[in-house]
């Protein structure tokens, strides 16, 4: 099982940056790497179980079923159903907290995965550095850092 | 029930913080309100149900028992087991979490608990600031980095941007002025400053240039479009330096490209409204980005929008050669339509044939529409794009299959004037006269048009050729290269690197 664990400071209270990253659907708007996304069956985006089907700016298309959303923890979790990762078992979860000390926040990242173990390391790298990290510096960007 | 909940950021790695913290007796060493500590019953520090019973520098005597302790997720919680302060049930817990965004270190620390009626307040302000906070405090002066100071301005709650170089100051660099219109020897460089990004607004640092024909325009004063003195240009690719905080698709570092006005794009350093500006994928470098996009939108919105072209039908496109009408040819060709060409010369001829173009006519004895219909058996063009205009209109409306469609979109031989529209009658034909900013003019639209050009480009539906790159302080000789014809492909302007402009 590879783990990614990426985790950031961002300069915005928390219930501001949830507002953007609660939509289950808005990847486009704030994950640099992804370019459209639509949730699958018309579903709202905030409906435990809707499936969302995006696609990267690389053309990569991947299909993400949304397992919990919690407004009270800040806390999203989905699985992978459909990806050109060559990951299986694919959970993640991006979690907010709030920073008492200067209305920052404590944004962490993390996913769960197995997958050809000559490939893990660059998986974990890609994910964690293109993906996650890369987000989070979206977030640092616009929020402040 | 009250509950207290403070974070902060430490800066040193979660390592150095857990190593103060896990003493669950040691407090007393870094604590500034614990005098004393020590464990009840020779148990260890680490041990589950281990009771440290200490003295407060008030006097106050406290006893917590360790309820839990996790090495693993940096982890402890306590409970008051008596004190002198009345805190009923209170169950703390500390816990830190790494920053993988540069090694730093999250800690939390809550409590929930009850207290006397009327003095909830003033137990949960003394628990908060004078233990937690305190403690905070106090951590931090021991295993903070020397550079603590830069750290305190990072953790103050600005909204500034995450890349702001020089603490914000304008960016300097060169640009390509005009004072006055007129020839080519107009086009001089200049300084230039790119200020900080207001809110909707990105900077960008340019990295390649689009020169195009409308620029000449724009420079000669034939297009309204430049009010000297002013900075000519249309489009261009570089990377963003920073956005404004409401700025949502693009982030610094990012690489960016746009095309459209305003006016400006010949320059090293731009800030300009990021709406804009879209986010390069990595296939698409930042020279081909400035050569493709104008055009390659152009040829998008011509091919799907206007009239979507279907496999099949005959398509006509003038000025094959050119840099639009190349793409459509290659592009046409890979929706499985029939593309003739019409150009004047047997060079050009070669050019179109080379992009995808089935036949190509060329001036003879016979007019483009007997020509066209010799080559479709009678049946005509069921798309024309025109670009000719005052020279072409009727031959083309002559060329058109029935219910065909005229997309005039440009006037290289002059205006096209009025026109007596009863001639569209002979085959039902359809005309419109596109404007690329009505195909462009919002993020959403030019969105859409810039990802199916890169995609085509991608699966080289459409190849993007770059005949000729000058440095963007020889503006001048790219405009006379375009102006004298001895241009190939398209041209690219590369302004010089940051830190090389004052030279």
């Amino acid at each position: 099982m590879a783990r990614v664990y990426i985790s950031s400071v961002i300069g915005a209270p928390a219930d501001r940056i949830w507002q953007t990253v609660r939509d289950f659907n808005a990847l486009p708007d704030w994950v640099p790497a992804v370019r459209e996304s639509r949730i699958e069956g018309g579903q709202p985006s905030d409906r435990v179980g809707c499936v969302r089907a995006f696609r990267l700016q690389d053309g990569g298309f991947l299909r993400e079923r949304l397992l919990a959303l919690s407004d009270y923890d800040f806390s999203v979790s989905y699985a992978i159903l459909e990806s050109p990762m060559g990951v299986e078992n694919y959970i993640a979860t991006l979690k907010l907290a709030p920073i008492t000390d200067g209305n920052r926040t404590f944004a962490e990242w993390t996913a769960e995965f197995d997958c050809d173990p000559a490939n893990e390391a660059e998986l974990i790298d890609n994910i964690g550095t293109n993906v996650f990290q890369a987000a989070f510096d979206a977030l640092k960007a616009r929020f402040g850092a | 029930m009250i509950r207290v909940v403070r974070s902060t950021v430490i800066d040193a790695p979660i390592a150095a913080v857990w190593e103060i913290l896990r003493d669950f007796n040691g407090h007393d060493r870094w604590h500034p309100i614990v005098r004393h500590s020590r464990l009840e019953e020779s148990k260890r520090t680490d041990q589950i149900g281990c009771v440290r019973n200490f003295d407060l520098e008030d006097g106050a005597n406290v006893r917590e028992r360790l309820l839990s302790l996790s090495d693993n997720e940096c982890r402890f919680r306590y409970t008051i087991v008596d004190a002198d302060i009345p805190l009923h049930d209170y169950v703390a817990d500390v816990e830190l979490k790494p920053v993988t965004d540069g090694d730093r270190t999250f800690w939390r620390w809550t409590s929930s608990f009850n207290t006397p009626p009327g003095q909830e307040g003033e137990l949960a302000a003394l628990v908060a600031t004078e233990v937690y906070e305190a403690g905070f405090e106090a951590v931090r002066q021991r295993v903070e980095r020397p550079a603590a100071g830069q750290e305190r301005m990072r953790r103050a709650p600005a909204a500034a941007p995450a890349v702001q170089p020089a603490g914000g100051a304008a960016i300097s660099g060169t640009a390509i002025v005009i004072d006055r219109h007129g020839g080519a020897e107009e086009l001089h460089p200049a300084p230039v400053e790119a200020p900080p990004p207001g809110p909707g607004q990105v900077r960008l640092q340019q990295t390649a240039v689009g020169v195009n024909f409308i620029d000449v325009y724009c420079r000669t004063g034939y297009f309204d479009l430049l009010t000297p003195p002013g900075v000519p240009g249309l489009e261009a690719a570089g990377v963003v330096v920073d956005a404004g905080p409401d700025v949502r698709h693009l982030a610094p570092g990012q690489r960016a490209a746009y095309a459209c006005p305003p006016l400006g794009a010949y320059a090293s350093a731009r800030t300009m409204d990021a709406a804009l500006v879209i986010p390069l994928p990595d296939s698409i470098g930042d020279e081909i980005a400035a050569a493709a996009l104008l055009k390659g939108v152009t040829a998008e919105f011509l091919l799907h929008r206007v009239r979507a072209v279907a496999p099949g039908e005959t398509v006509l496109v003038y000025a094959p050669a050119g840099g639009v009408g190349r793409i459509l040819c290659q592009w046409a060709n890979r929706l499985g339509a029939t593309v003739i060409g019409a150009t004047s010369t047997e060079e050009k001829a070669r050019v179109a044939r080379a992009a995808g173009a089935h036949h190509v006519v060329v001036p003879g004895d016979r007019s483009l529409e007997e020509q066209v219909r010799d080559l479709t058996e009678g049946h005509g063009a069921d798309v024309i794009y025109d670009a000719v205009g005052k020279d072409s209109f009727e031959h083309s409306v002559a060329a058109l299959a029935e219910r065909g469609h005229l997309v005039s979109f440009g006037q290289a031989s002059g205006d096209i004037g009025a026109r007596d529209i009863g001639m569209l009658a002979e085959t039902s034909a359809t005309l419109s006269r596109p404007n690329y900013v009505h195909y462009t003019n919002t993020p959403e639209k030019f969105r859409a048009s810039a990802e199916r050009l890169f995609d085509a480009i991608e699966r080289r539906f459409v190849t993007i050729e770059i005949g000729q790159r000058f440095d963007l302080q020889n503006a001048a000789d790219a405009h006379r290269a375009l102006e004298s014809r001895a241009t190939t492909g398209s041209t690219v302007l590369i302004p010089p690197r940051e830190g090389e402009a004052a030279s």
